[in-house]
């Protein structure tokens, strides 16, 4: 399987990255490239391997249902680009 | 004379401090002002002299009440993928420039709380993604090593952990964080001259580590001997609640357990790491390593790891797809950079935050980690790639049944100069061959100084473990340590 340009800008606007015209066009062969050398890896047969879910066995745990912190608004609004009136603020969004 | 207190070990500048032959202050000074002196080699992205000298006062008050941590009067350098309450963190990214987390990682919380003080943020690949640490928004770090005969090409110190890597070799500090995901840890500890572990999966509690591939990042320590690593490591590991895949296990007492000989153990030489045109001088340190293991007692057995030479492709399809997701937090709008052209709408702001704030590298390993997560390629790309990491790992699980650690070379060569491969993304990439399948395997793995190659360059040998069979591995890397008696360092330029 290969990129096209038009796979390329798609892929771009998925993972939200604005991107040129020129600057799609440089990543067509370099996606392919790289995707042409991992496509060995569907020459392994696999055949009843099952896909790694944690490579060193551990359980999930389960913690209390409590509430273990909070009042930290200001710490979290701390690095925002825009805080107002204690919240995130964002473009006017209209739908 | 007076000792130079740069040129000590964790290990001597504890017993030096505890003894009284010098003050905690005295030894952070030191390295604070060879920190100051030594811009050219770009290793700190923050220098926190202040943060070292409050540890080295608490340090020096409490040698007078008898009230000693296990690191207390050592100054470190940590890796700028740390999050650190107050201090800028910033993955070495545009993205998270001015980030200032309110909220201590727990790996450096512990080293604190062990008594250890902060020297500065070291410098590393973007969000840790790199081989050569040339892909910083913060500039290259240039290695504090030359090749010989007037040869002044700057080299690269390895990546991702490069800063922590030039940082120790050139006694900026005596050792440092790192993290490593697929070889960041021990491929810049091979290309300077130092030593660094990779614990396994889960030592290291990743909660405050700035994120890339969640399934495959490991907190470890860096130093000039494997018993400093020791020391660090046992501050760094414990369980943490905070993250989900911490092994919830005593931290054993590696340090004390520290013992070369290896009678009775056998170590396995995997015949499939002798890739085609791996270069005469890293088998030749690999037939070194090989004697100086025998010499310690050890069997020397061959292994097989069949799927080796699926390793690197099987990581550069996980490691993207994971970093893809994770790096989906970066939006613009709870922290770091955000971008908002004239009249733009919320998703114009993501895309255009995104352009701004992520490098060609991070651009491109989203891209492709997008690419096969998205639908209809899932099955094909990812699924598949999960299918082989088992493979992988089954294949060390076979190795296991006749060997106790594993002997490799860390890197298929010595340090690279700058820009030598930069135009070639997968030949970076293939710098990792000997380092990324025990990442994939969740497996401890360290490098260790073996010798130098013709041109004066450090060259690494690579042990890897059992899972937890940290000490296993250590035990190993000190047996070549002490055989191959390496003294060599940078001659200072910078």
């Amino acid at each position: 399987m290969s990129v096209d340009l038009a796979t390329v800008k798609k892929i771009a606007s998925l993972a939200r990255i604005a991107v040129t015209d020129g600057e799609a066009e440089a990543l067509v062969p370099e996606l392919n490239n790289i995707l042409g050398w991992v496509e060995q890896l569907g020459t392994v047969d696999v055949t009843g391997v099952e896909p790694m879910t944690a490579v060193i066995p551990n359980h999930l745990r389960l913690r209390e249902d409590v509430v273990t912190d909070g009042n930290v608004r200001d710490k979290v609004l701390a690095n925002a680009p825009q805080a107002e009136h204690g919240f995130f603020a964002v473009p006017k969004v209209i739908e | 004379m007076m000792t130079n207190l740069t040129d000590l070990t964790v290990a001597e500048i504890r017993a030096g401090f505890r003894a009284g032959e010098f003050s905690a202050r005295e030894v952070a000074s030191a390295f604070s002002a060879n920190v100051a002196s030594a811009k050219a080699l770009n290793a700190f992205i923050v220098e926190t002299p202040d943060h070292a000298l409050a540890a080295a006062d608490a340090a020096d008050a409490a040698r007078a009440s008898g009230d000693l941590k296990p690191l207390s009067g050592v100054p470190i350098g940590m890796k700028d993928l740390f999050c650190t309450q107050g201090v800028q963190s910033t993955a070495a990214s545009h993205m998270l420039e001015g980030f200032v987390p309110t909220y201590e990682s727990t790996v450096s919380q512990k080293l604190w709380d062990a008594g250890a003080g902060m020297l500065g943020k070291l410098n590393l690949d973007q969000f840790a993604m790199g081989s050569s640490n040339e892909t910083s928004y913060f500039g290259n770090v240039i290695s504090p090593w030359r090749r010989g005969g007037g040869d002044n090409a700057p080299l690269a110190p390895g990546g991702s952990s490069g800063g922590s890597a030039a940082a120790i070799s050139a006694r900026l500090c005596p050792a440092a964080t790192g993290t490593d995901t697929g070889g960041s840890i021990r491929q810049p500890a091979a290309f300077t001259g130092i030593s660094g572990i990779k614990p396994t999966y889960g030592r290291c509690s990743r909660w405050g580590i700035v994120a890339f591939a969640s399934s495959l990042d490991q907190a470890g320590p860096m130093a000039r001997t494997v018993r400093d690593n020791a020391i660090l490591l046992e501050a760094m590991a414990g369980f943490d609640a905070k993250d989900a895949t911490s092994l919830d296990l005593p931290v054993p007492k590696w340090e004390a357990a520290l013992s070369s000989d290896l009678r009775g153990k056998k170590v396995g030489i995997p015949r499939e790491y002798r890739v085609d045109g791996m270069p005469a001088e890293i088998d030749a340190l690999w037939e070194q390593g090989i004697a100086f293991l025998k010499d310690a007692g050890a069997e020397i057995v061959e292994v097989s790891l069949p799927h080796t030479q699926y390793a690197l492709p099987t990581y550069y399809i996980i490691a993207p797809a994971e970093a893809s997701s994770n790096l989906a937090r970066y939006d613009g709008v709870r922290y770091g950079l955000r971008d908002l052209p004239d009249g733009a709408g919320l998703q114009d702001m993501y895309a255009a935050t995104r352009a701004a704030g992520f490098g060609p590298e991070v651009k491109r390993r989203i891209m492709i980690g997008t690419y096969v997560l998205s639908a209809g390629f899932y099955d094909a790309y990812y699924t598949q790639a999960q299918k082989v990491r088992t493979l992988i790992a089954r294949d060390f699980e076979r190795a296991w049944e006749s060997c106790d650690v594993l002997l490799a070379p860390t890197a298929p060569s010595a340090a690279f100069a700058l820009g030598e491969k930069q135009a070639d993304p997968l030949a970076m990439y293939l710098n990792d061959v000997f380092t990324v399948p025990a990442s994939l395997a969740g497996l401890p793995a360290m490098s260790v100084p073996g010798g130098l190659d013709s041109s004066g360059l450090p060259l690494g040998l690579q042990i890897i473990g059992k899972p937890l069979d940290e000490q296993g591995v250590l035990n190993a890397a000190l047996a070549i340590e002490e055989r191959a008696g390496f003294t060599a360092r940078p001659e200072r330029w910078w």
